[in-house]
């Protein structure tokens, strides 16, 4: 069976984020971008299953700009077998939506024909966690998302998810969707020794155009804004001040 | 807080040394700027993963030695040193002939800084195996490099290095570990030593299960007595876990951690009284004696030995860099945020200032900065020298390069561990009270970083090693050649909006040639020898302006290099004169005072 895993470049988690001054989005040029981390964790789940013998193969698929390619070649150090990228915009700023990135994940399937998709339940910098559900609409396909756990027994997976107030486990028909989260693995670390073996291993260039598919974006973003900064803290003498303030402040 | 700012490491590795103009040479060829960023990233992700959240844990809790005569470190410790040698990175510089990934050393240290940013402790254990497992690479036999390098190649051992004695520290030629010769196999000629090591870091641990030792011992005489002086001084390979071949076979030599030195800062390293030959655990092949094999001939050892604490003096100067680093960013961070006084245009402002508005705050800052990043330069400076001494393009560059990185590793191991610890003093300063406690992170980093000037050889040896034998030695050659770039430098900046630079640059390397020349001339050699680390002091300083100003002269550097480099040539540059005058003046205080007056 064949796993394909698409992983987006984000800004890197570590990166104290800065709003354009323009509120038109966050701040992109020269800032530290990596591969979005539930992505990370999907790659890390689809080598596991490789290396467990349950997969042959493992392709990893970004659509973005050019840059993205540095991402694909992380993928490929971590252990997965080839890449596809899918030029899609030229400026770093203008993101795909997550409509737009099923489309085109639904035509590379449609080539590739894979038994599984393994994606990150959201991506960190939009927060959209929809490309996975979109995509599963698109082919027709069953889905699993937020998985803590995944299994696969014969025409099956076995998938433990992750819902509000616990864990519930379903078997899905393959070919499926599972959408991971956070505590499904711990990623390793791409070796140095296998991020230089990457280099050799297969990247295929595509564009957003060989796929016809219109990325052009049908949401607008209004207005890009900081989070309020918090306020200086007060110190108080006691219950009874303490209680007041609260009052004045007509919180309680 | 990132423990380092990877803008700045690049904009000196790429924009300033042209990193990827190493890629021309053909032991770099096929290699890219992309592959050298993502080794950087690694490196970059397993210090902050790995190697900084285990940093103030392992300090207050050191390396305990139990009771089965076995060192525990830290487990956090252990798991990151662990997750490095996973990933590979012991194996970035070595030859692709013995399963590296043959990047430039310039590369391989720019990614050690920012380990030891984070972990300047943990970050010694694969130091030391580098250079220890480069040793053998360099001077072992086929049959020696499989059975001791390969193993720290594919992380399955670490490498110390044994030099000091209780008795001999600064004086290796004083060494008593004694070697006897016991027959010869495969892996060469074969040694029984007895002897013990004081002050070995890493001897004891528990990362790998097997450590391999590379030991200065001395070759018994016939009659039993030991040659005098350094020419005495043999190499030897002595692992904890002998290999098949050894009389007995496989187990464990004999060799035993005697205790564990209980230190001021660094303290995620074990550092070990390690006794060779005691007999009483463990008696390979029934016979007391730790069992060794011969590095390249009887002799030879301190020579050989050289390159690995030639290579290990470069990573001192770089981990007192990385300190002076971390403490510069986490004090410019806090002086942003922490609101004190009134500024002093307007002492009846309303409400307090942030500490960055005060004058002597901003002294403050200015001042760790070029030092941090004037050492951090002078380390990877060094480190392409180190590349291009080894493999520039013709017999001639190699050699100049040669000549500059000999004139230069005892500058690069002392000017940041000197300075980079006055650069954490400042850090403590600008956080005032709060700087003091252990609840922040500079107090540590400043005992951490009182290391640098004492071991690897201390800053007297590295003022003697400059001045005695690299400065009169040589007649003032080397210096001369480097005195010559750094006038060009000068002559640039005066071009430019740098020109404020020129003059200080240009008298502060006419003192030194002139000190030089005094030196090389003096009547009596012992009195400029009394003023060595002044002069080693000086030297430093020019060099590091030099650099600084070099670094603001790159096209599209950012505004901060050249006030640092301002800062630097207004406020530290004249110290060079005032260093240097007792030498031309020929002073003998020190030399005279009699003992009772000290
Ligand atoms: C934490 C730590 C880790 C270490 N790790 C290792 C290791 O892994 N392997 C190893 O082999 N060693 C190691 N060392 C030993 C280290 O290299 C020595 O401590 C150092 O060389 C100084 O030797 P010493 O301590 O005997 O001091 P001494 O030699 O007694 O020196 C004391 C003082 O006298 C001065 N002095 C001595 N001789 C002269 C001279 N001829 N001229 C002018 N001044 C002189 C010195 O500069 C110094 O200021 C380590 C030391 C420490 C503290
Ligand atoms: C161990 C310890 C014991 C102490 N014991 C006592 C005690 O018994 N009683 C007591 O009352 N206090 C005590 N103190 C407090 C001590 O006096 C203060 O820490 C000290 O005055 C500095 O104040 P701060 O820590 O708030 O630093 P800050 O005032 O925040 O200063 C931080 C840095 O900014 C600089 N700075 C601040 N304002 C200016 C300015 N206007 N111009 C230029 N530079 C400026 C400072 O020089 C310093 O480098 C103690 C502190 C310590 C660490």
């Amino acid at each position: 069976m064949k796993v394909l895993v698409p992983v987006k470049r984000v800004i890197d988690y570590n990166v104290k984020v800065r709003v354009k001054a323009d509120g038109s989005g966050v701040d992109l040029a020269n800032v530290k971008m990596s591969m979005n981390p539930f992505d990370e964790i999907a790659v890390e789940e689809a080598i596991r299953l490789k290396e467990a013998g349950k997969v042959e193969e493992v392709v990893a698929v970004s659509i973005g700009v050019k840059q993205a390619q540095e991402t694909l070649r992380t993928a490929l150090a971590m252990g997965a077998d080839r890449a596809i990228l899918i030029v899609a915009a030229d400026d770093v700023h203008q993101d795909i939506e997550p409509l737009a990135v099923a489309k085109l994940l639904a035509k590379v399937i449609e080539e590739e024909e894979p038994g599984l998709v393994l994606c990150g339940k959201q991506a960190i910098d939009n927060d959209m966690n929809a490309t996975g559900q979109m995509l599963s609409a698109l082919l027709g396909w069953s889905q699993a998302m937020y998985a803590n756990k995944v299994e696969i027994e014969g025409d099956h997976a076995v998938v433990t998810r992750e819902v509000d107030g616990g864990l519930q486990t379903v078997k899905v028909k393959m070919p499926t969707i599972i959408s991971t989260d956070l505590r499904l693995n711990e990623p390793r670390y791409a070796s140095l020794p296998n991020i230089m073996k990457a280099k050799k291993k297969p990247l295929d260039e595509k564009t957003a155009a060989d796929y016809g598919v219109d990325v052009a974006p049908r949401l607008e973003v209004v207005k890009t804004a900081e989070p309020p900064t918090r306020k200086a803290g007060e110190m108080v003498g006691s219950v009874d001040e303490l209680v007041s303030k609260l009052k004045e402040a007509g919180v309680v | 807080m990132p423990a380092v700012n990877r803008a700045d490491l690049d904009f000196m590795l790429f924009d300033w040394l042209g990193a990827e103009r190493l890629t021309a040479l053909p032991r770099f060829a096929g290699q890219s700027a992309e592959d050298y960023r993502a080794f950087l990233d690694l490196a970059e992700r397993l210090a902050e993963n790995e190697f900084l959240p285990t940093w103030k844990p392992s300090d207050s809790a050191e390396p305990a030695l139990g009771a089965d005569g076995e060192v525990r470190l830290h487990p956090g410790v252990r798991d990151a040193v662990r997750a490095y040698l996973d990933a590979g990175l012991q194996l970035a510089t070595v030859d692709e002939a013995h399963g590296g990934m043959q990047l430039p050393i310039t590369v391989g240290t720019a990614a050690m800084a920012c380990i030891m940013a984070a972990n300047i402790a943990a970050s010694g254990f694969p130091m030391l195996s580098q250079a220890n497992a480069r040793v053998i690479a360099a001077y072992g036999t086929p049959r020696q490099i499989e059975l001791f390098a390969r193993p720290q190649h594919e992380g399955a051992a670490l490498g110390t290095m044994c030099l000091s004695e209780p008795e001999a520290g600064s004086s290796l030629g004083d060494i008593t570990t004694r070697a006897r010769p016991a027959g010869a196999d495969e892996a060469g000629r074969r040694f029984r030593l007895t002897g013990r090591k004081m002050w070995i870091s890493g001897a004891g641990q528990d990362i790998t299960p097997d450590t391999i030792h590379l030991v200065l011992a001395k070759i018994e005489n016939d009659d039993g007595t030991l040659p005098a002086g350094t020419k005495g001084i043999s190499l030897f390979l002595v692992p904890r876990l002998l290999p098949e071949i050894a009389p007995g076979g496989s187990g464990p030599n004999d060799l035993a951690i005697a205790g564990l030195n209980h230190k001021m800062g660094y303290r995620g390293i074990s550092n070990c009284l390690l006794n060779l030959g005691e007999g009483t655990r463990h008696r390979p092949g029934g016979e007391a004696g730790a069992l060794g094999w011969l590095v390249g001939e009887p002799g030879q050892g301190l020579a050989i030995m050289f390159q690995m604490m030639n290579e290990a003096r470069i990573n001192v100067g770089l981990g007192a860099a990385a300190l002076a680093w971390r403490g510069y960013l986490l004090s410019r961070d806090y002086a942003f945020e922490r609101r004190q006084g009134r500024p002093l245009e307007d002492r009846r402002a309303p409400a307090p200032v942030p500490l960055v508005r005060h004058p002597d705050v901003r002294r403050m800052l200015l001042a760790q900065k070029a030092i941090a990043e004037g050492a951090l330069a002078l380390c990877l400076y060094t480190a392409r020298l180190a590349d291009l001494a080894a493999t520039a393009g013709t017999e001639e560059e190699r050699s100049r390069a040669h000549a500059r990185l000999d004139l230069l590793t005892p500058v690069t191991k002392s000017w940041p561990s000197e300075f980079g610890l006055e650069a954490n003093h400042m850090a403590i300063q600008v956080h005032g009270g709060y700087g003091y406690t252990r609840d922040f992170d500079v107090e540590q980093l400043y005992r951490d970083n009182r290391l640098n000037p004492i071991h690897e050889g201390t800053t007297g040896i590295q003022g003697l090693d400059l001045l005695r034998r690299k400065i009169m030695g040589d007649g003032g050659a080397a210096l001369a050649a480097l005195l010559e770039e750094v006038r060009a430098t000068a002559d640039r900046a005066a071009a430019g909006p740098g020109a404020a630079l020129a003059p200080g640059l240009r008298d502060a390397a006419g003192a030194l040639e002139q000190a030089a020349r005094s030196a090389t001339g003096a009547a009596d050699p012992v009195m400029p020898l009394a003023h060595a680390t002044a002069f080693l002091h000086a030297a430093g300083h020019v060099v590091v302006a030099w650099l600084l100003t070099d670094m603001a002269l790159v096209a599209g550097a950012p505004e901060g290099r050249l006030w640092a480099a301002r800062h630097f040539h207004d406020t530290e540059l004249p110290r060079v004169a005032a260093w240097l005058a007792p030498l031309g003046a020929g002073s003998r205080a020190a030399l005279d005072a009699p003992d009772g007056a000290l």
